[in-house]
């Protein structure tokens, strides 16, 4: 990597214009080779941990009592008497057409299932970054600009408390105060039951098919329902958040452009936000992108604790009834979904930043 | 260690410490502690971070004498109760003492994040020094390695490998450790880039030194300060990732104290009995944040270069 950036320096450097091209096209390629095989990578792993399982899956298919015959038709037929590489073409072969078996459980393809239970997930987790980046990242300026002051301090124990609690804790507290105490939210899972067969799913994000369909009743309830887990997930993206931007924000606020538009009399905020805003802007981009896949992280202890219908909680059960088809599978698409999401902000900064040509 | 040469000469320890000019390597070694804890002595946050840490540490070795009670003793007629004079923190599900279990918890806690860090530190310092010393091809294919593994969330991934591992403590630290050493690569990498290029490892190479000498000589010991520090705050996700396994039933089998897994078991009376899960949750967050303070005090002291 240090490699490509000397090199487009140097290059850029001895001639304008046509030379800008190529060393962006290398760079470019360079980038989705080295994404490519990243994935090939998490092909590999997530195959081995679907072959590490201490069970043989021929017997957990046709139970201890097999006979020989049977065992090796079995094998036959599930493709285990191949060679491993062989195995492990077809399953490259099989995850590129979306297919990554049927869950032992329902006999479901385990693709169908994913995309039945991501929505769920996803509505928590958009909501979730929206709440902490709209908190955080003010939050995160403001405490760059008044560094060590009483504000500072408040979002340094904010960022501290969000790096260290345990978000499935804060949601078990959270549902005992807010919701058997206090009664203000709704309780478990996404939605009432009387509400449930009220709702034609068209996005599978509750909040805008209920906004879509006109029904603000099951709109409220939607939201009651929502906003808990979302704000203690949204919590440790408000940590994150907030702490890289006042990192940012302070390393902007000392170059010697703030001194020169301060000496020309720019008032401070307007400074704050036209000037030094705008030069970390990418980065603060990119930090809330990977919290976004971060949040998709947490959302596996969250959707537990609070019964939500979603990816995070479809994964655990998988395990729990040792579901090895559909682990592998979530497994599988939160790592393809991380690499996008690393190749987006990597784009971003490509493209945004000039300082990046 | 046959270079304790220098007693203090005159003067006290003190003077001996502060001495500019170290006689020995054992007096240098110790000066150079000396003057980090001075550094992190200024450093409040650190200091409270160090005494909570300590104070878990205490409960831990202690936990047979400051135990009130036999942590696996059920009393069905007294369970749930609220905390009272004979149990300071209440019951749990089963009539357990939930102070007693808690003391238990942390030697497990601890257990769990000292032996992931002792696997994962080791690994990630190996792969890192020896990926930024050679460079080339070595460095593609290991730093190839490691970012598959960072591709994945570390809860995930640690998920998939306690599901195909089996449910329990071991299996929860080696998968754990598992996802714990790659960021420890990549520090330890830059680190190797920066030092390789320094005149002292030419020095030695020109000496005739061997790469492995060089390697476990003069670069891992230059790289231990700042993966120290980061080993340090590794803890804290260490420790809620541990919390989270043994929470889904995943990590620590019941009847453990360890801290999540009493969640996991509280879970179900949670609503009716809230403060069931209020002690155990507490202590994870004050192991994590106190790992997150003293982890941040000693990148400031040990790592000059973070800023």
């Amino acid at each position: 990597m240090a490699d490509t950036g000397t090199m487009t320096k140097s290059l850029s450097a001895t001639g304008r214009g046509r030379t800008i091209v190529l060393p962006r096209l290398v760079g470019g390629l360079k980038t989705l080779g080295s994404v490519l095989v990243t994935l090939l990578g998490l092909a590999a792993l997530t195959f081995m941990i679907g072959r590490m399982l201490p069970i043989d899956p021929v017997l957990a298919v046709l139970g201890d009592n097999a006979t020989q015959d049977a065992y090796d038709a079995m094998a036959a037929k599930m493709g285990l008497d191949q060679p491993l590489l062989v195995q492990f073409a077809d399953y490259l072969w099989n995850i590129l057409h979306f297919d990554f078996g049927n869950s032992l459980l329902s006999g479901r393809p385990v693709a169908d299932e994913i995309a039945r239970v991501f929505p769920a997930t996803m509505e928590l987790a958009t909501l979730a970054m929206i709440i902490g980046t709209g908190i955080g990242v003010p939050l995160g300026v403001v405490a760059a600009v008044y560094r060590n002051s009483p504000i500072d301090h408040v979002a340094r124990i904010v960022s501290l408390l969000g790096y260290s609690a345990p978000n499935f804790w804060l949601g078990l507290m959270g549902l005992v105060v807010f919701y058997s105490v206090l009664g203000i939210v709704g309780g478990p899972g996404r939605i009432d039951m009387i509400y449930e067969f009220d709702l034609q799913p068209v996005t599978g994000f509750f909040l805008i098919d209920s906004a879509l369909a006109g029904k603000w009743d099951v709109f409220g309830n939607v939201l009651s329902h929502l906003i808990l887990p979302a704000l203690i997930l949204a919590l440790s993206a408000l940590a994150y958040v907030s702490r890289m931007t006042r990192t940012f924000m302070i390393d902007q606020l000392e170059q010697e452009y703030v001194i020169a538009a301060r000496a020309k009399g720019i008032g401070r905020w307007r400074i704050v936000w036209t000037h030094v805003f705008r030069n970390v802007a990418v980065q603060v981009i990119t930090v809330v992108t990977l919290s976004y896949a971060f949040l998709l992280e947490g959302a596996v202890l969250t959707e537990t604790v609070f019964a939500w219908p979603g990816f995070g909680r479809y994964m655990t059960n998988s395990l729990l009834s040792g579901d090895m088809n559909s682990v592998v599978g979530c497994t599988l698409v939160i790592g393809v979904i991380f690499v996008v999401l690393n190749l987006f902000c990597d784009i971003l900064y490509r493209v945004i930043d000039p300082r990046t040509r | 260690m046959t270079d304790i040469s220098s007693p203090p000469r005159s003067g006290s320890l003190g003077t001996w410490l502060r001495d500019p000019n170290p006689t020995s390597p054992l007096q240098a070694r110790l000066h150079q502690s000396w003057r980090m804890w001075r550094k992190l002595r200024r450093n409040g946050s650190a200091l409270l971070g160090l005494a909570i840490l300590l104070v878990i540490a205490l409960a831990a070795l202690f936990a047979p004498l400051l135990a009130t009670h036999d942590i696996f003793a059920q009393d069905l007629g007294n369970r749930l109760a609220l905390p009272s004079g004979e149990h300071w923190f209440g019951t749990d599900e089963l009539g357990r003492d939930i102070y007693s279990r808690l003391l238990y918890g942390a030697r497990i806690t601890l257990y769990i994040a000292g032996l992931t860090a002792v696997i994962s530190a080791p690994i990630g310092l190996l792969v890192g020094a020896v990926s930024g010393y050679f460079g080339g091809w070595v460095d593609t294919v290991m730093m190839r390695v490691t970012e598959i593994f960072l591709a994945f969330p570390s809860l995930v991934l640690a998920l998939a490998f306690v599901s195909a591992l089996g449910p329990g403590i071991n299996n929860a630290i080696i998968a754990i450790s598992l996802t714990a050493w790659p960021p420890i690569a990549r520090l330890a990498r830059a680190e190797t880039l920066i030092i390789r290029r320094s005149d002292y490892i030419s020095a030695v190479r020109l000496q005739g030194a061997s790469a492995l000498r060089i390697i476990a000589r003069h670069v891992v010991p230059m790289c231990l300060p700042s993966v120290i520090a980061r080993v340090t705050l590794n803890m804290a996700s260490i420790i809620l990732s541990a919390a989270g396994l043994g929470f889904l039933g995943l990590g620590a089998q019941p009847p453990s104290p360890e801290w999540g897994a009493m969640l996991s078991s509280a879970r179900q009376f949670i609503l009716s009995n809230g403060f069931v899960a209020a002690a155990p949750g507490m202590a994870i967050l004050l192991t994590s944040i106190a790992f997150n303070l003293v982890g941040d005090g000693l990148r400031d002291v040990l790592d000059p270069r973070h800023d």
